[in-house]
Formats: C-alpha cells, sequence, structure tokens
C-alpha cells in the first residue's frame, strides 16, 4: 500500500511539475510586460499558508496559522500603503494535495509570499512548485534537515532542523538523564527516520546502547514494536513520530508494563499526546522542540506580550509554532514594509533580514536555515505541557 | 552473527507475540467473514465492509459516551459490559450493512449491471461513508467543531490486568476476552449456516443461485441476511477492537479491512472457516515477522505470506466457496 502510494505520489510530482512549467512558460509569454502592475495595485497583495488544518495532525498547524494571522491583522491596523491578505490552503498533511494547491496559490491566487507547507513530506513535494514559481516560503514547522540541503533559492524556515534537535535531543538524553539503554523507535516518515538516526548518533555518542524499530503511525496495533521495547528493559524510550500515534504508543507500553521515560519530538509536542495516552500514562514524558511556547514568559519580555496578544485575541495559550508562525508572517511583513511587493524582491529582503522575533532572532543562512538553534524540553503534566528550558540547561526532577 | 541476534529476539518474543498475533488475528477473522460471506453469495467484494466495521466502533464510543461511562470496567463486570457493547455494535453494523446492500446494491444487482459497476459502487460507498462520518456525523454526535472530525475520538473503560501467568506467557483480560469472543461468534455463525433453514438457503444459493431460486429459496431475503450477519459480526469485531485500543475515527477501518480482505483470500474466500484460519494466520505472521526481521517489514512479510501461498494454493488455505464449509 505505501509502495502504490509513493508511485502515485511521483507520477503526481511528475505530472505537476510539467503542469506547472507549462503554465510559467505560458504566462511568461502571455505577460512580459504587465508584470509590474503585478504587486503595485496600490490595495495590497496575498501570502499564502499552507498545512494541514482539518486533518489529524492539525492539532500543530492551526497555532502557527494563528500566529501569522495575529501579526497580518496587527499589521493590517496600522492602515499602512500595502495590505496583506492571508489566504490559507488546507493540504490535511497530505504531499498529493499540497502541490496542487501551491500550483493554485501561485498561478490563481499569485501570492507573492508562502507561509508554510507545514509537514516536512509535504514540504518535500510541494517546495519544487513553489521554487520553480519564484514564490519565497517560509515553513514554521518542517524541520526534516534534508529540505535545507537541496540549493532551493526560495526556501527558508522559522525552526531549526531536525539534526539540530536530534542532536540536542539525544544529548540530553545521554548526559542530563544518563540514561545507559534507550529504544528509538520512528513511524517510518520524512521526518520521524532521520530524526531517530539524528537521536541514535548522539545517544550513542554519549555512552548509551540503543535498540530500534519502527510502527506504522496508520494502524492500531503496536504490539510488535511494543513487545521489543519490552525485552530491552530500556530506562528511555525516544518516539520519533506524531502525536496521533504517540498518544497510542505510549497507552501500549505502559499496559505492557514497559517502564522507562518516555520522550518524543516536536511532532508529539501536543495535548493530544496525553489524551491519546489515556489516565496518566503520558505524565512525566519529555517532549523537545526546537520552537519556543512560552505563555508565562519564562523565557522573555517578547513572548509575554505575545502570549497576551494571542491570548487576547483567539481566547488560547499559544501552541506549538504559534511563535514562529507569528515570527515568519513578520519576515514577509518586514520585507513588504521596506517597500518589496513582488515575490522576488522579498526573496531578495529575507537574505538580510535581521530583526529581533519572539521564538528567536530572524535571519536567515544562505540555505533557508535559521540562524539560531536552541532547542527546548517541555515536560507532559496533566494535559499542560510546561517549558523546562533548553535542552542544554533543563533539570529534570 | 546479525541472524542469530533475530533469532534471539524471536525466541525472547515469542509468547508475547504469539498472544498479540492471536488477538489482532481474531478481529481480522471477524471481519473478514464479512468479506467472504457477501463474496460467497454475489461473488462481490464489498469494499464499503471496512466502513460498516467503522460504524461499529462510532456506535461503541457512541454509547459510551451518552452512558457517560467514566469509571474503568475490570474482571466480570467488562465481560457484562463488552457483551452489551458488542450487542449494540452488532446492531449499528448490520443495519447499516443491510441499508447499504439496498442502496448500493440491490439496484445494480435489478438491472443485471455487471460485478465491476457493483465493485465501483462499493469503493464509492467506501469513500462516501468515510467522508460523510468526517464531515458530519461525528462533529455532530460527539458535538465537536467541524474541522474536529477527522480526528480520533477516544473513550476508557477498561482496566487491564494480567488473568494468565505462565512464564513468558502473559494474557491480558482485554486479550482473552478478544480472542474467546471471536472464536465463540465464529463457533455460533458455523452452526447457524450449517443447522438453520436461513443457513441452507445462504448455502444454496452460494452453491447455485438458479436452482436455489428454482427450489423457493428468496433471493432477497437470503442477500439482506447476508449482509446482515457479516454486518452483525463487523460490529461484533468493532466492540473488540474497542476494547483494545479505545479509539475510532472516520478511516479506523481502512487499514484493517484490507488486512481482513487479505485473511479472507489466504484462508479461501467464500470459506467461513477458511476466514478464522486465514485471520489467526496473518496475525500471527505478522507478529513473528515484525519479532524475526523488525516491525518495518510486518506489512512486507504479511503479504508475501500471501503471495506464496496462492502460489501453491491459489484457492486459500482452506479452498474457496462457502458450501464446502458443512459439517
Amino acid at each position: 500500500m505505501e509502495r502504490l502510494g509513493t508511485l502515485r505520489r511521483n507520477k503526481m510530482r511528475v505530472t505537476g511539475a510539467v503542469a506547472v512549467s507549462a503554465v510559467l512558460a505560458l504566462s511568461a509569454v502571455g505577460c512580459g510586460g504587465g508584470d509590474d502592475d503585478k504587486g503595485s495595485g496600490g490595495d495590497g497583495v496575498t501570502i499564502g499558508f499552507l498545512g494541514d488544518l482539518t486533518g489529524e495532525n492539525s492539532g500543530i498547524v492551526i497555532p502557527p496559522k494563528q500566529g501569522a494571522q495575529l501579526a497580518i491583522d496587527a499589521y493590517n491596523a496600522t492602515n499602512p500603503k500595502v495590505k496583506i491578505t492571508l489566504k490559507t490552503y488546507d493540504s490535511q498533511g497530505k504531499g498529493e494535495q499540497a502541490v496542487p494547491l501551491a500550483k493554485q496559490a501561485i498561478t490563481k491566487d499569485k501570492v507573492v509570499g508562502m507561509i508554510g507547507p507545514a509537514f516536512s513530506g509535504e514540504s518535500a513535494q510541494a517546495d519544487p512548485v513553489l521554487e520553480e514559481g519564484k514564490i519565497p516560503n517560509i515553513s514554521a514547522s518542517a524541520t526534516n534537515a534534508a529540505l535545507s540541503s537541496n540549493g532551493w533559492k526560495f526556501f527558508h524556515r522559522m525552526v531549526a532542523n531536525d539534526n539540530v534537535q536530534g542532536a540536542g535531543v539525544g544529548t540530553f538524553i545521554a548526559t542530563t538523564l544518563k540514561a545507559k539503554n534507550v529504544f528509538i523507535i520512528n513511524d517510518q516518515s520524512e521526518y520521524g527516520k532521520p530524526l531517530s538516526q539524528t537521536v541514535k548518533a548522539a545517544a550513542e555518542k554519549g555512552g548509551a546502547k540503543v535498540t530500534e524499530d519502527a510502527i506504522d503511525p496508520t494502524a492500531s496495533d503496536y504490539s510488535a514494536a511494543v513487545n521489543k521495547a519490552k525485552a530491552a528493559k530500556p530506562d528511555a524510550i525516544f518516539f520519533a513520530g506524531y502525536y496521533a500515534a504517540g498518544g497510542k504508543l505510549i497507552k501500549q507500553l505502559r499496559e505492557a508494563g514497559v517502564k522507562g521515560r518516555f520522550l518524543s519530538g516536536d511532532g508529539s509536542l501536543d495535548k493530544g499526546l496525553s489524551a491519546g495516552a489515556g489516565g496518566t500514562n503520558a505524565d512525566g514524558s519529555l517532549i523537545a522542540c526546537p520552537c519556543l511556547i512560552d505563555p508565562t514568559g519564562k523565557a522573555g519580555e517578547a513572548s509575554k506580550k505575545f502570549a497576551e496578544q494571542y491570548k487576547a485575541k483567539f481566547n488560547a495559550e499559544p501552541a506549538i509554532y504559534s511563535a514562529e508562525g507569528y515570527d515568519a508572517a513578520t519576515a514577509f511583513i518586514e520585507a513588504i514594509k521596506a517597500g518589496n511587493t513582488t515575490a522576488e524582491k522579498i526573496n531578495e529582503y529575507l537574505k538580510t533580514i535581521d530583526v529581533a522575533g519572539v521564538s528567536k532572532q530572524i535571519k536567515f543562512g544562505a540555505n533557508g536555515d535559521p540562524a539560531a538553534e536552541d532547542v527546548y524540553i517541555y515536560e507532559v503534566k496533566g494535559g499542560t505541557l510546561p517549558l523546562l528550558g533548553k535542552a542544554s540547561e533543563a533539570k529534570v526532577s | 552473527m546479525k541472524a542469530t541476534h533475530n533469532v534471539h529476539n524471536f525466541l525472547e518474543q515469542f509468547w508475547p507475540s504469539t498472544v498479540d498475533g492471536l488477538a489482532l488475528g481474531s478481529i481480522y477473522a471477524l471481519i473478514a467473514l464479512g468479506y467472504t460471506m457477501v463474496y460467497g453469495v454475489l461473488r462481490l467484494i464489498n469494499f464499503a465492509h471496512s466502513e460498516i466495521f467503522m460504524i461499529g466502533t462510532m456506535a461503541v464510543i457512541g454509547a459510551l459516551h451518552a452512558l457517560g461511562v467514566s469509571s474503568l470496567y475490570g474482571g466480570l463486570g467488562l465481560v457484562g459490559f463488552v457483551i452489551v457493547l458488542a450487542f449494540l455494535a452488532g446492531l449499528a453494523s448490520g443495519a447499516s450493512a443491510v441499508v447499504l446492500e439496498l442502496v448500493a446494491y440491490r439496484p445494480l444487482r435489478k438491472k443485471g449491471a455487471s460485478r465491476l459497476a457493483a465493485l465501483i459502487s462499493a469503493i464509492g460507498a467506501s469513500l462516501f461513508l468515510q467522508q460523510l462520518f468526517a464531515r458530519i456525523v461525528i462533529p455532530e454526535a460527539f458535538d465537536l467543531p467541524k474541522e474536529k472530525g477527522a480526528l480520533p475520538v477516544q473513550g476508557h473503560f477498561v482496566e487491564r490486568d494480567n488473568v494468565i501467568e505462565i512464564g513468558d506467557l502473559v494474557i491480558s483480560n482485554d486479550k482473552l476476552i478478544i480472542f474467546v469472543g471471536a472464536i465463540l461468534m465464529m463457533v455460533a455463525l458455523d452452526q447457524f449456516v450449517n443447522r438453520t433453514r436461513l443457513g441452507r438457503g445462504i448455502r444454496a444459493t452460494a452453491q447455485d443461485p438458479e436452482t436455489a431460486v428454482l427450489m423457493g429459496v428468496n433471493i432477497d431475503r437470503i442477500v439482506t441476511a447476508t449482509f446482515a450477519i457479516g454486518g452483525a459480526m463487523a460490529g461484533v469485531a468493532a466492540a473488540l477492537f474497542m476494547l483494545r485500543f479505545e479509539e475510532a475515527k472516520f478511516d479506523v477501518g481502512f487499514l484493517l479491512g484490507i488486512k481482513a480482505f487479505t485473511a479472507a483470500v489466504l484462508g479461501g474466500i467464500g470459506n467461513l472457516r477458511g476466514a478464522l484460519a486465514g485471520g489467526l494466520v496473518l496475525g500471527l505472521v505478522e507478529m513473528y515477522g515484525a519479532a524475526l526481521f523488525g516491525t518495518q517489514w510486518q506489512h512486507v512479510i504479511a503479504f508475501s505470506v500471501l503471495v506464496l501461498v496462492l502460489m501453491f494454493r491459489p484457492t486459500g488455505i482452506l479452498g474457496e466457496s462457502l458450501q464446502q464449509a458443512r459439517a
């Protein structure tokens, strides 16, 4: 089944690429002279937001969307010369939906920038479309390390990649938790698999013994992986995958009597993790993330102010990637404020941007990765996920 | 060295894998019954059967929410509770399967449409039901915002404890109930098909529909009964599934449906005992394969075994067709 899926996706990607180049060629011929009035219409520009807004992992995509909305609404409220419209595209986290939506954004809606795609898998498929369409894109949450190694000129992201995250959490497991025997489970996704490998490398470097297995996140029964974990008797279990599967995995591990501290990465940083695990099964689990969620302002004044505004607007605490979504929108806003209203000019501006954001300094390396590389650790406590601190400094009770 | 390591893993995990394989296989087997019975009677692969199963899981979770179950059940109380839930889910799934047949298949059958048309109708019904639940039924029934309809719905009601512990062989209450429940349902169904008048009608129709009509069998009634029974079995499977996983979703039936269909083919499609054999074999093969080669190979191993079996026994382990399942 997986095989079929990939084949179909590949085929779609090929036809997609052909279609886009055809459309681009046509439009290049068609509007050679009309390029000028594209951005300087006076009444505004459109920025897209592409990601899983209704699917089962939408819990980690709606917060960055709201963060972006907050930034753009605040900007529009200042009554600027060029107003920004935020248009959302719901990919349900699927590459085969993200690709046509990205094409629609470029050709029909004429976006000048795109926040997203949210996930790594869909990014791998839709980013080439945005690249060909010359649309600068800033993902608030796609952390797959390989994305920034394609030489893409329009790709950016507001979070450190999985190599940074994996090294941070792997070192944390081996040195701070002092785990000697680590069991790593990945979900075989474009996000989970590479993350599990960097965690493994860092944990082994720190002196821990690592055993590995995988699960199929679409299945309900993880007992094969659970039995392996039970046999390995680990001090720490790291799951590289998303929270929908992570919750069920914790439940089945605990019910089978597997002890050892459960850890996971940014894909599991959601309340859905403890809900899926049931009862108090998830309590005490530690979740790493290169993102900053800080409703109480533990990390600084900027997060506190952001949290207040966010709460006033959405009647909810900032959640995962809301600060990064806000910062991604801020990057576009800064570009437009500086008088750049076409996609290519905005992209040029992003190369030199260097302003203070909420989650970190907004500044990109040549490959699109952010310059800041902090990894934070959060602890699951009932339905909440309080911040413990940076992975290099966090203390665990 | 790697190979001996794998074998060592396998031996170490043999008993837990066996227990989990049988529990999962029992659920495959109960779902497979629906595929196999409908195929036996109509020569139709009812792809919407996975959604009939999903409706059963929704009935269970709906009942849990409606009854406001917040305490955990263990021991004998759990058995009673599961029987109630299985009855409700069986009713919901059985009724849905009958409606499905009336709406999606009967009009085509009456007009003498080709089997391919019915197959497309089945796929259409499957997609329709999935989206109907994700967009409308789940948000309405559980009072969720529209965009949350695709999320899993949870309900915790099972207190797990280990009822059998002999060395490495540890069986928890939920897995024991699943296995025993599935076997009991199988035996009951086997007796029903072999001993009752309606069962004889079903076998006769499977054997030769035209002669059956000449002998006074009402085909429409038989088809309705077949869908009702197959659906009810999927409902019971759904209740047992919820007992173990406590979570339902609009597409929960997708992967399970594929596996159950595989189990039906593996055991010999159209053959009731074949469905049981196929389900249990598939469950065990998946778990043993995962223990030997790693869980990422679980599906690969399951389907490789299917191909191997079909190469040597093209009609499955126990052979095709319902009529051969006589006592």
